[in-house]
């Protein structure tokens, strides 16, 4: 019997591609909602504790790293703008503005932490155990936790980012096919949002 | 394989692709070949679970100890547990029977993303080896019971971490098969295959699709906050450093109740399918089915309080919970009435695959109405944490995700493996693994009601009698489950050539040759207005 030949599934359909990264992003949004949950129900319990302990973090970091993140935003979307008018050069730079912030929020994220631990905060310590009450321990979790969740999710986007830039070069993605692009940018609009929320929660509201 | 015209195509099992052998299986992103890794996986776990579940109904035989200890005993559950949820029963109809003939039933040649399909699988295979891992390394098996609870989870000594990364590595697998199946059928119907003209079993796999992707996250981010409070103490758990185990909890049925409807939405949707075929008459109340999967893949997502009702919560909660808990039975029992006046009047043909789904309703509807007396609050309270749950529990898992997936494997099979199974063997086999499974399960509510506790190795001695009936049932069963396995097997090589359509189903993978060709259609099929009535 001859074999047929198998046609590669080849066929490009952006609008399914990027149905499927709202999806991506709907789970996400529920990742983090469990958590926001857990965060809310203590915050409603321990109001005192997590003022005070919001005090401890440091607000200018928070805020330079939010405008770092909304500029990173805004550059990944300029590519995309770019990417349509076939200016590769462009959009290869603007990928790699969007990856150097995002390393710079990293390096700012590691000198926070960095100081939170010089001063005995981090989970499990025992400085916490004696002079922290129950309320700033699990505020202190929570930060870690969260924030570290987001910071792993800024990694993944960052080697997204770096893997659609070298399919940009190989021209796999061009100004007619951009779909994976796009998605690369929905993704990091998804990491930005998610820390417009950690934001004012752990550094504003004390 | 059917010959059916001359241009033959080849049929997906002898096609050689890049890959050849085993290779050309786990490297192919064929959503058929797929299909049937899913299929072998879980058949492999479901043997190691049942083997486990079989040593419970062992060791209850006799009070005290028979085969193994306390300690022992409290592993096995815990893994006879985590193997049948996460490993079968949430993946099970969706990822078998939904990856080998929801492209077809919709007239797509594939998913909408065929390699993240098979990523799928490979998750699922990285999750059940993370699992066996905890299971035979490291300091002890697992005996915290499925649910993981707070604080033991963190307290226990044994190897609970790999088990935990494990569930939420299958976790994702699943997510990832959800927005697939989500995705492809949003995109990939064939022309004039509207939103209502779609086959229930694609709209149950719609309903669960979404479920799995809405509500999986909540509980991979909860195993994480375990993991995490496990080795570094976080304290969000831990009442000690100010956490709340409770919290814990609802977090954890805010996934695991809905993961009981990603489990018997899709087992419904194969009923679906298989009744209107064996009565040969449509279904009826087509849209009041789509409408009751619908509804109670959203009313399932404000109902997992009912499983906390003595773990502490307000009486307004409780009562909030237990009325949504009631509502969810009635689009339930809307789909019985459905299923029940397709058969009225039409012309019945008993075939294996109508037998499974008649005692799929009987065993559902027990497993549904003892649900509403765990529903009502009074009630619960007095059954809470007895035989009574288990058995309740396993006709709605067991009776009625199993029984649809054995239903729904001898409807496919010949499809699937353009091969007829032996139907005495089959028939013999059903009403083996019914009587077993009856008499397995029915003396636990009793034995619940008069007080006997879930999840201990032990019992008094008034318990006996129906201890020893339940153990003489799973004996049956397991019998009735060799005969079917062996037939299956046994037919897959040494079966009758099967026709396209050996059963007269209307749904469009009856269409297509018996086994289907590589790419499942020639050219994508064209639905016409006329068509509507049908599915």
């Amino acid at each position: 019997m001859e074999q047929t030949k198998h046609v590669e599934h080849d066929h490009y359909d952006p609008e399914a591609s990027k149905i499927g990264m709202w999806l991506f992003i709907f789970t996400e949004l529920l990742l983090f909602g469990g958590l926001f949950i857990i965060y809310s129900v203590y915050r409603y319990l321990n109001p005192d504790a997590f003022h005070l302990a919001a005090e401890e973090l440091d607000t200018f970091i928070g805020a330079v790293n939010t405008v770092i993140l909304l500029v990173s935003s805004m550059t990944i979307a300029m590519s995309t703008t770019a990417i349509q008018k076939q200016n590769y050069r462009l959009t290869q730079w603007l990928l790699a503005i969007t990856v150097i912030l995002a390393f710079v929020f990293l390096v700012n994220k590691y000198f926070e932490w960095g100081a939170k631990f010089s001063h005995g905060i981090y989970p499990g310590s025992e400085h916490m155990l004696e002079a922290f009450s129950q309320g700033e321990i699990l505020f202190f979790g929570l930060y870690f936790v969260m924030t570290g969740l987001h910071a792993l999710h800024i990694v993944i986007g960052m080697v997204f980012i770096i893997w659609v830039m070298f399919y940009i070069k190989k021209r796999k993605v061009h100004h007619n096919r951009f779909a994976l692009l796009e998605n690369s940018g929905l993704y990091w609009h998804l990491v930005d949002a998610i820390w417009i929320f950690l934001f004012p929660l752990f550094y504003l509201i004390s | 394989m059917q010959t059916t015209n001359a241009n033959e195509e080849v049929n997906y099992l002898e096609y050689k692709g890049k890959y050849s052998g085993i290779w050309g299986w786990i490297f192919s992103t064929d959503h058929k070949r797929i299909g049937l890794l899913y299929l072998y996986s879980i058949a492999i776990m479901f043997v190691v679970g049942a083997f486990l579940g079989l040593a419970m109904k062992l060791e209850l035989i006799a009070p005290g100890k028979t085969i193994m200890n306390a300690a022992t005993y409290n592993a096995t559950f815990t893994v006879h547990g985590v193997i049948m949820i996460f490993m079968i029963v949430i993946p099970g109809l969706p990822a078998v029977f939904g990856n080998f003939l929801m492209p077809i039933m919709i007239g797509a040649k594939d998913v909408a993303f065929p390699k993240l399909n098979l990523l799928s699988w490979w998750l699922y295979v990285a999750g059940v080896l993370l699992i066996l891992t905890a299971l035979l390394f490291g300091p002890g098996v697992p005996d915290t019971g499925w649910t993981f609870y707070a604080p033991y989870s963190f307290k226990t000594g044994t190897n609970l971490l790999p088990a935990i990364f494990g569930a939420f590595v299958l976790g994702f697998s699943s997510i990832l098969t959800g927005l697939n199946f989500l995705v492809t059928i949003h995109r990939l119907r064939a022309p004039g295959m509207k939103w209502l003209k779609l086959p229930l079993f694609v709209w149950t796999l719609y309903g669960t699709a979404w479920i799995q992707l809405l509500a999986t996250p909540v509980v991979g981010i909860t195993l994480v906050l375990v993991s995490l409070e496990r080795v570094f103490g976080i304290g969000v758990f831990d009442p000690v450093l100010g956490g709340d185990p409770v919290l814990y909890q609802h977090l954890f049925w805010i996934y695991s109740h809905p993961a009981v409807y990603i489990m018997i939405l899709p087992a419904m949707g194969a009923i679906s399918e298989i009744i209107p075929t064996f009565a040969q008459k449509g279904i009826f109340g087509y849209k009041a089915l789509i409408i009751s999967t619908m509804a109670i893949a959203f009313v399932g997502y404000l109902v997992w309080g009912h499983h906390m009702y003595t773990a502490g919560m307000s009486g307004t909660a409780q009562y909030y919970f237990s009325l949504l808990t009631f509502f969810v039975a009635i689009p339930s029992a809307i789909k019985v009435f459905n299923w029940i006046s397709t058969m009225y009047k039409g012309s019945i043909k008993l075939d294996t695959p109508f037998y499974w789904a008649a005692s799929f309703i009987f065993v559902f509807m027990i497993g549904g109405l003892t649900g509403l007396v765990l529903g009502a609050l009074a009630t619960n309270i007095y059954v809470h944490d007895t035989a009574f749950v288990v058995a309740h529990f396993h006709f709605i898992v067991f009776g009625g995700v199993g029984f649809s997936f054995f239903g729904a494997i001898h409807y496919w099979y010949p499809k699937i493996f353009g091969k007829m199974y032996d139907k005495y063997w089959a028939n013999v086999g059903w009403i083996v693994f019914f009587i077993g499974f009856m008499t397995l399960y029915t003396p636990m509510f009793y034995l619940g009601m008069q007080g006997m506790p879930r999840r201990y190795y032990d019992y008094l001695e008034e318990f006996h009698g129906g201890n020893i009936l339940s153990t003489f049932g799973s004996w049956i069963m397991i019998t009735g489950l060799v005969i079917i396995i062996t037939n299956l097997i046994r037919s897959a090589r040494k079966g009758e050539k099967a026709g396209i359509n050996p059963w007269g189903g209307k749904t469009l993978e009856w269409r297509v040759p018996s086994p289907p060709p590589l790419e499942n259609w020639d050219e994508i099929p064209v639905i016409g207005e006329e068509e509507s009535k049908y599915f």
